[in-house]
């Protein structure tokens, strides 16, 4: 599969956004040429606005902007825009649910090298914990930018993961993205793979290993983590009769948690769950800590397989 | 637009007192609150509210209007009081706060109470909230001021200082900010607990345009406010000297009083002494 950025795309669409909604302001906390909003810092200057090494100050800044009818893009890396920040996420964007869109680039522990504490795999449970949030995790670059648009363009509060490295393609361009639908990406009824972000790309392949030893898995993208797309999971589970859920998060509040919720009260069914557990990771290139902690094609075809046992 | 703007300083007094009294009657009504901090604050707000700020109880949302931010979100009463007083709702609504379903709550909540622009009750945040704020009307070339009103004790809050600084790199010299500083904290004095001093001058190395008064002194505020919209290039804060609990006399520097409700004698003997 050919490969690309999100966090590039995400930069891009940014520049074609601010063209067209003169009222989007983007604010960043020293790291713009990492989160790509440079593209943005030099085309619109004016409506960039640098706030330094203040994550705190920067989502306050963005709450006050937002109250006075700007479209506010807050961008960082997810660790720091996720835990350095929470009481001012939580007091001044979930309360009032403020017109403001953290982007964050770098998450997961595909961030690699730069070790668990540039690690952010709580990110997920963490904004899903506060209400009015919706919470996107695009599976590739094509969504990453229709989520971007999709978000600059609907009222409130929203959070989008982006990932440090490039991400396989899985949608041609011209894809709609509907926040708050998951994608079944493929068909079958011996299993479904519920996956997001980067283990979207994974349970595909997993899927086609599987098929080759006649277990017909259904794939479904759940980009939105919350709103979560109940209706579909609980049809998949009623139809395939065993679910594997696959992201790069802890095993606690992510999208795991979630579905486990629904699931348990609508349609209970064999369930396996592909995540990092409850643990941090180390240093290492990006495929290195992948195949350590578990987050591998073959981690989600062996889960498959014993879920489809337990049927 | 204003609403009494050209009260003189004889009748702010008169508007002071009766925010006071709105402050013990509700506090007292509710059961709990935080006493101690609005009274403390009841000149300034009194003073903003109806001589300062350009504002219009009939369009809360006026693009134009003055912002007045409460950073020091348990002061919520005396911003509720001028509030009422001024028209935005019944004053009779004020005996509802900390009360279910009231639009009053504990802590001011933006997206319920008309005329309040910001959530707030976790120090430390009214700040940055103010420079956002003050972004936008530069943004939008809007002549409206941000005025954010802060307690001594949330100085010790990290983010206040990271908003200190970052108010000074945009030179926005239409924000003003002012301490209200009473010196106390809710389990002592300021100074004993986490201490600020040298204040002001924290603020000046700040790149702060710093006005030191008495901000019990209607005639001294208003000659601050003023002072402030003159400064270019920077941002002004007004440190304002101030008595917790002023204008009851065993609420005056009573720490007892930052976060408890007066009894129903206290209460009757609070509301005599500010006849």
């Amino acid at each position: 599969m050919a490969e690309a950025s999100t966090r590039e795309a995400f930069g891009k669409a940014l520049v074609e956004l601010g063209r067209v909604n003169p009222q989007l302001v983007v604010l960043d906390a020293d790291l713009s040429p990492s989160t790509m909003t440079n593209f943005f810092a030099s085309e619109f200057p004016d409506r960039f606005f640098s706030c330094g090494i203040q994550e705190q100050n920067m989502i306050g800044i963005a709450a006050g902007l937002a109250a006075s009818g700007k479209t506010v893009v807050a961008s960082t890396f997810a660790i720091f825009a996720s835990c350095r920040c929470y009481d001012q996420l939580r007091l001044c964007l979930s309360q009032t649910g403020a017109n403001v869109k953290v982007v964050a680039t770098h998450g997961g522990i595909t961030v690699g090298e730069d070790g668990i504490s540039h690690h952010a795999i709580e990110d997920l449970a963490l904004y899903c914990a506060l209400p009015g949030f919706t919470v996107v995790v695009p599976a590739d670059a094509v969504e990453a930018a229709e989520a971007v648009r999709a978000a600059v363009s609907t009222p409130g509060p929203v959070y989008i993961r982006l990932s440090r490295g490039k991400t396989p393609v899985v949608y041609p361009e011209g894809y709609e993205f509907t926040p708050g639908q998951a994608v079944t990406m493929r068909q079958g009824n011996d299993a479904t793979i519920i996956a997001t972000g980067i283990m979207v790309a994974m349970a595909l392949e997993a899927a086609d290993a599987l098929a080759r030893q006649n277990v017909d898995c259904r794939v479904i993208n759940v980009h939105t983590l919350k709103p979560l797309d109940e209706k579909s999971l609980v049809t998949a589970a009623s139809e395939a009769g065993a679910i594997v859920v696959a992201e790069e998060h802890l095993a606690q509040g992510g999208l795991g948690s979630r579905v486990a919720q629904v699931l348990a009260r609508e349609k209970p069914v064999p369930a396996a769950f592909v995540n990092l557990g409850d643990r941090y990771a180390e240093s290492g290139t990006a495929e290195q800590l992948l195949q350590r902690y578990g987050l591998t094609v073959r981690a989600v075809e062996e889960a498959t397989r014993t879920v489809v046992g337990r049927k | 637009m204003s609403e009494g703007s050209e009260a003189s300083v004889e009748s702010l007094e008169q508007v002071a007192k009766r925010l006071r009294r709105h402050v013990v009657s509700m506090i007292a009504t509710a059961g709990s609150g935080h006493p101690g901090g609005s009274l403390s604050a009841a000149d300034i707000v009194a003073t903003l509210f109806f001589r300062v700020l350009r504002h219009n109880r009939e369009d809360p949302g006026w693009p134009d209007r003055d912002r007045f931010i409460l950073s020091k979100g348990h002061a919520g009463p005396i911003l509720y009081a001028a509030l009422a007083e001024a028209g935005y709702f019944p004053v009779e609504e004020l005996s509802t706060l900390r009360k279910l379903d009231s639009r009053l709550q504990g802590h001011a909540d933006a997206g319920l109470t008309p005329g309040v622009e910001m959530s707030s009750g976790s120090l430390g945040m009214g700040l940055s909230f103010a420079i956002g704020v003050a972004l936008a009307a530069r943004l939008d070339s809007r002549a409206y001021r941000t005025y954010a009103l802060l307690s001594d004790g949330e100085c010790q809050e990290g983010q206040t200082w990271e908003a200190a600084l970052s108010a000074a790199h945009f030179r926005l010299d239409n924000l003003l900010a002012i301490v209200d500083f009473n010196g106390l904290q809710l389990s002592g004095w300021t100074r004993d607990i986490m201490n600020l001093e040298p204040f002001v001058e924290k603020w000046q190395a700040f790149g702060w345009h710093t006005i030191d008064i008495d901000g019990h002194d209607i005639p001294r505020i208003l000659s601050a406010c003023s002072e402030a919209e003159g400064v270019k290039g920077k941002p002004t804060v007004i440190i304002a000297r101030t008595v917790k609990g002023k204008g009851v006399s065993f609420m005056e520097n009573n720490v007892a009083f930052h976060g408890k409700a007066p009894k129903k004698d206290e209460t009757e003997r609070a509301l005599k002494e500010l006849e």
